[in-house]
């Protein structure tokens, strides 16, 4: 809420919030344009999710992660994937839990621990790499540290692959690792895949739900936003057995109840569309993914050529950078502040550029870790990142 | 040695996890819910739905076409995020029309916030003021969710009834008729006391509180430092001349009231899901809290449109052409042949002064549907049940909108809602017509 403030102004080049500016595909403004002309397409629908939404959702599921999905039972639509990790934490997390939390995570999850009055426990994902190119996979968990970190009170871990901000897309073995304690400590698993479908070459997203032991325990979050660049939709679903499933669906009825029609039975219909060219490269969860990986690469060689060290992601479309090499000099702004925040907000005043302090991303403890990274997004049509480039390649010539 | 404890450990802690519920202790006793039950059964068996509240016609050609414009206009990044608190012209019109109607100068960005219909603006009250040891006063019958959202909340419910008085021989009640008992209001009033909630235009006997009964809430709201969240979705639909006073506006009130309103219910969206809350930044800074780890961000297409509707009724306001006089103006008549309907085959219609819904008493039909003696189900339930499966037409029981254990109380009435095309209303008219005959003829 912060960012977002300072940001709105137009004569700021603005990659911080995690929004596009490309266009939804046309296909799908059309659908919602024919929806909205269908009277009672107008009305209420299903609370728990439009029946065709559902519907389509559990064929393009069943499909992904070879399992009978049934819609009226296993999956929960939701404002947002926000709505779902609202949902899933109000009915299944309370005091007396503990909630462990990957470092760096999506703001919003330990407010939303904290409000069902239980304790986040925060592990860092730690760099392990001494060479010049960094990318997201050298960023990994410590398996000993990450065992330490459960215990009788350990009621679920939040897992967020691709993940914000990083864009570390866990590997069939690391999730095996979360996978093994979850089993012997029986804990649940909140899995946010929100960034599914972006994931680049010589990478592969895997659902940790599909992980033997894992279905029973595990809630798959997933986002129209993301999926389709439609954020302003604000729908997302949630996806398990129907004996977890049926608890955040009792938290829906008594939070909004239902979510929009016209937007859930375009959505529906994008994903039939979708859902029968899924062999095929021109699937829109397959193009957008090209058209990001040209994106991030561009944006990767841009901050190489002004001197800072790009973290390369796997997946995702946001790229963290090391501003550290930079030696900008802010000790004489306001000291309470950690660098990254300073280093922002000095650079969206003079350079005119926006992006997030990774801090943002972190629990008190590791705040100091993660003060040398910014977070930018490359989720931009070509115009943002043309007037991103003239910013870059203008760097140097001015003094700090 | 030191294994074979840890494993001991282990097997003990995760017994005892095995043995507590996985769900959270805020979902007990709020995980029934009526409209799914009766949601479902609508639309398996009826032919005619009187049922849940929506219109079967469409929001007018205006708002439509605002949405149209929105989605495919040059702006594409209306289909991105917007304000996380409401939609900038939104919130603005929304100020400017309740401002002007209230006598009062909003601030958009700290007067107003826009939410995922009225449900979750009620959801982010209950959220944003109640908690473990707050008592929560509703008045009865109440739209069912004040009672699971005040417990979700960890606040305990204290009801109060409105109490009908018998009208004059030969006259249909009218929801006027049901009034609340001054000395009785005031007992529920105590040091536990947080908020009171007050629906007017009431859903589901449509009564449109007087100004008298108002300020009586009013006063025991300041006398006892209560808050009031003061549902006023039907705000629009009242009929015969009545007016909808709004409380905020009575002396004392606006610093301790949270407004309430629908896009849904005014301009007959339902499907949309725009609510607004409105109030003073003292309680609104703490709603604005609960939606930021709740929900964040509202779509923001339906609120570019809502925006436009607000624009043009703010600049057709008190003239024929306004939808806020039209739609009232329809309704009335449907209200007024509905009721007639029901009186002609017996059934017993409550007049609405307001809302959309009406209630009848059935008592005559009772012999259809026999009475099962222990039976948990209230009979106005299985009434209903037995009207859609056998006669598919579709109303919802008056039990919905009673705490358990009055639920029993007024068990012989059912609510039908009239915001329906002609030829629905005919069909439902068709249907009771020919179910009277049945009753009649050997």
């Amino acid at each position: 809420v912060e960012f977002t403030k300072v940001a709105a102004d137009p004569s700021i080049v603005n990659l911080g919030q995690g929004l596009p500016d490309i266009s939804p595909p046309s296909y799908v403004k059309e659908e919602l344009a024919k929806a909205a002309a269908v009277d009672r397409l107008n009305q209420y629908t299903r609370g728990f999710g439009h029946p065709s939404l559902v519907k389509a959702l559990s064929q393009v599921y069943e499909r992904v992660c070879g399992r009978k999905i049934d819609p009226l039972t296993d999956i929960l639509v939701t404002v947002g994937a926000y709505g779902s990790l609202f949902s899933t934490i109000q009915a299944l997390i309370e005091e007396g839990d503990e909630v462990i939390i990957i470092e760096p995570f999506y703001d919003c999850y330990e407010p939303m621990v904290k409000m069902a009055g239980a304790k986040p426990v925060f592990i860092p994902l730690r760099y392990k790499n001494d060479g010049n190119s960094t990318c997201s996979a050298d960023w990994v968990l410590d398996p000993a540290e990450l065992a330490n970190k459960f215990n009788s009170k350990t009621k679920a871990i939040i897992l967020n692959t691709p993940n914000n901000p990083i864009g570390k897309v866990f590997t069939r073995e690391e999730l095996q690792v979360i996978a093994d304690l979850c089993i012997k400590h029986d804990v649940l698993c909140i899995s946010d895949e929100v960034y599914e479908w972006m994931v680049y070459k010589g990478n592969k997203h895997i659902k940790i739900a599909t992980l033997p032991g894992m279905w029973e325990r595990t809630i798959t979050i997933g986002s129209a936003g993301k999926t389709y660049s439609v954020t302003g939709w604000k729908l997302g679903w949630s996806i398990g057995p129907q004996n977890l499933i049926k608890h955040l669906q009792v938290v829906h009825q008594n939070t909004l109840y239902t979510c929009p029609t016209p937007l859930q039975e375009a959505l529906a219909q994008a994903f039939w569309i979708d859902f029968k060219r899924m062999d095929d490269p021109d699937c829109y969860f397959y193009s957008l993914s090209r058209e990001l990986e040209s994106k991030r690469d561009r944006m990767a060689q841009l901050l190489q050529e002004a001197g800072l060290k790009p973290v390369i992601p796997d997946g995702g479309y946001f790229m963290i950078v090391d501003v550290s090499t930079l030696n900008v000099d802010l000790s004489d702004v306001d000291e309470k502040q950690p660098y990254d925040y300073k280093f922002v907000k000095w650079m969206i005043r003079s350079k005119k550029l926006s992006a997030i302090p990774l801090s943002a991303f972190c629990g008190p403890e590791t705040k100091k870790q993660f003060e040398k990274y910014i977070r930018f997004c490359f989720i931009k049509k070509d115009s943002t990142l043309d007037a991103a480039e003239v910013i870059l390649k203008n760097w140097n010539k001015q003094t700090a | 040695p030191i294994a074979t404890s840890e494993i001991f450990k282990l097997a003990f802690s995760l017994q005892a996890k095995m043995s507590r519920p996985v769900q959270a202790q805020r979902l007990e006793g709020i995980d029934k819910n009526i409209w799914v039950e009766f949601v479902k059964l609508a639309a398996t068996y009826s032919k005619v739905n009187l049922g849940q509240g929506f219109p079967d016609f469409p929001p007018p050609d205006f708002l439509k076409e605002a949405f149209v414009r929105a989605l495919s206009g040059e702006n594409h990044m209306l289909h991105q995020y917007t304000r996380a608190f409401g939609h900038p012209p939104l919130v603005k019109i929304l100020a400017q029309f309740f401002g002007k109607l209230l006598g009062r100068d909003l601030d958009p960005m700290t007067n107003v916030m826009v939410t995922v219909g009225a449900y979750q603006a009620l959801f982010c009250c209950f959220q944003a003021f109640i908690e473990e040891g707050d008592e929560v006063i509703i008045i009865e019958p109440f739209f069912d969710c004040y009672e699971s959202m005040t417990k979700m909340a960890g606040g305990t419910p204290v009801f109060v009834p409105l109490r009908p008085k018998a009208p004059k021989d030969g006259k249909l009640m009218s929801s006027e008729d049901w009034k609340l008992d001054p000395a009785e209001l005031a007992s529920k009033f105590n040091e536990q006391t947080k908020a009171i909630v007050l629906n007017s235009p009431n859903n589901p006997l449509g009564k449109v509180f007087s100004r008298r009964e108002l300020e009586l809430i009013a006063d025991l709201c300041v006398k006892h430092d209560v808050l009031c969240i003061s549902d006023e979705v039907y705000e629009w639909l009242v009929y015969d001349g009545k007016e909808h006073i709004r409380i905020a506006s009575l002396p004392g009130m606006w610093d301790r009231t949270v407004i309430i309103g629908s896009a849904g219910k005014t301009f007959s969206a339902t499907g949309w899901k725009v609510g607004w809350t409105m109030g003073p930044n003292r309680l609104l800074q703490h709603l604005r809290n609960v939606h930021q780890n709740s929900v964040y961000h509202c779509a923001t297409i339906a609120q570019e449109a809502v925006a436009q509707g607000f624009q043009r009724e703010f600049e057709l306001y008190g003239k024929a052409d306004s939808y806020f006089i039209q739609l009232p103006k329809e309704l009335q008549q449907k209200r007024d042949w509905l009721v007639q309907s029901l009186d002609a085959v017996g059934m017993k219609p409550i007049v609405p002064e307001g809302t959309y819904f009406l209630v009848a008493d059935i008592s005559k039909f009772k012999s259809d549907i026999p009475d099962v003696p222990d039976s948990d189900e209230p009979y106005d339930s299985r009434f209903a049940k037995w009207m859609v499966k056998n006669k598919g037409l579709a109303a919802i029981p008056l039990s919905a909108f009673y705490s358990g254990p009055h639920k029993s109380i007024y068990n012989h009435f059912i609510r039908f809602c009239f915001a329906k095309e002609e030829a629905t209303l005919k069909a439902a008219n068709d249907i009771l017509q020919k179910w009277k005959q049945e009753k009649t003829s050997p």
